[in-house]
């Protein structure tokens, strides 16, 4: 790599998933991988809905949304029936083991093995009543908005909000 | 195009991966590994020889996979081959720059 390249290197990424659709949990977490598979930091912020996906109840219960998203290509009416959701999640989820990618629960072990940082928002978890007991064990902390920006903190740091 | 390494001259790619495996030596692995100021111990060989019989067995490497082989856990693989473990890794082995994004 060139000496200019490597000067302008991302050097840690900060997500934060504000979602718990699994499109953009695995989105949010393929790219946390993926980083760290390039030898850059990552840190996610789960905040408002993201909390979902670190709830140990609900992590393995995450669903794609079939109303309200075009690229399903099925009549929202259709899409709103009862028990769609859990059938293109299970569509979905079947594709993605085909591709080894690994289910909520195992992704989160492999991220924090692989020295992601974990975080979720404190503001969040006082909106929706949660307490760290109901949340992963691998969590590395409870955070408000101004420290997850001094955790930030450092050159060539990009944020992502998804 | 060529480079010399522990004596020979040995064709990689652009990236510095091996283009043929037949080329592959110890030495060889042992000054790849070098560059990346990695000293190979006996943990290592162990990694090197597993990823070498997968990518022989035709499987993709993921780090899931690594992960699940039961020769390395994850934290260990990342701690063996720091910033960038199944590049380095790969690398090291003489075989191809994997191509997984998990």
């Amino acid at each position: 790599m060139g000496k200019a390249a490597e000067n302008g290197r991302v050097r840690k990424i900060m997500l934060i998933l504000s979602k718990a659709t699994i499109d953009n949990v695995y989105a949010c977490f393929i790219l946390a991988n993926g980083a760290r598979m390039e030898g850059i930091e990552a840190e996610i912020f789960f905040t408002f809905f993201g909390l979902e996906a670190i709830q140990k109840e609900k992590l393995e219960h995450l669903h794609v949304a079939t109303v309200g998203n075009p690229a399903m290509h099925i009549p929202t009416m259709v899409g709103g029936l009862p028990g769609m959701e859990a059938l293109a999640t299970k569509m979905m989820k079947k594709e993605m083991e085909k591709l080894d990618i690994p289910p909520v629960g195992e992704f989160l072990e492999i991220l924090s093995a692989s020295g992601v940082k974990l975080w979720a928002c404190k503001l969040a978890m006082d909106m929706f009543h949660l307490g760290t007991e109901d949340l992963i064990e691998d969590l590395d902390g409870v955070l408000t908005v101004g420290d997850f920006y001094d955790k930030a903190a450092g050159e060539n740091t990009h944020l992502m909000f998804i | 195009m060529d480079k010399l390494l522990a004596g020979n001259n040995v064709a990689v790619t652009e990236d510095g991966y091996l283009e043929d495996f037949n080329q592959w030596s110890k030495e060889i692995a042992s000054e790849i590994a070098a560059e990346y100021g990695i000293t190979l111990g006996e943990d290592h060989w162990k990694v090197i020889l597993y990823i070498q019989e997968q990518y022989e067995k035709g499987v993709p490497l993921s780090i899931r996979s690594i992960g699940k082989s039961g020769v390395v856990s994850i934290k260990e693989f990342y701690q063996l081959f720091p910033d960038g473990p199944l590049k380095r890794a790969s690398k090291i082995a003489g075989i191809p720059k994997p191509v997984s994004c998990i």
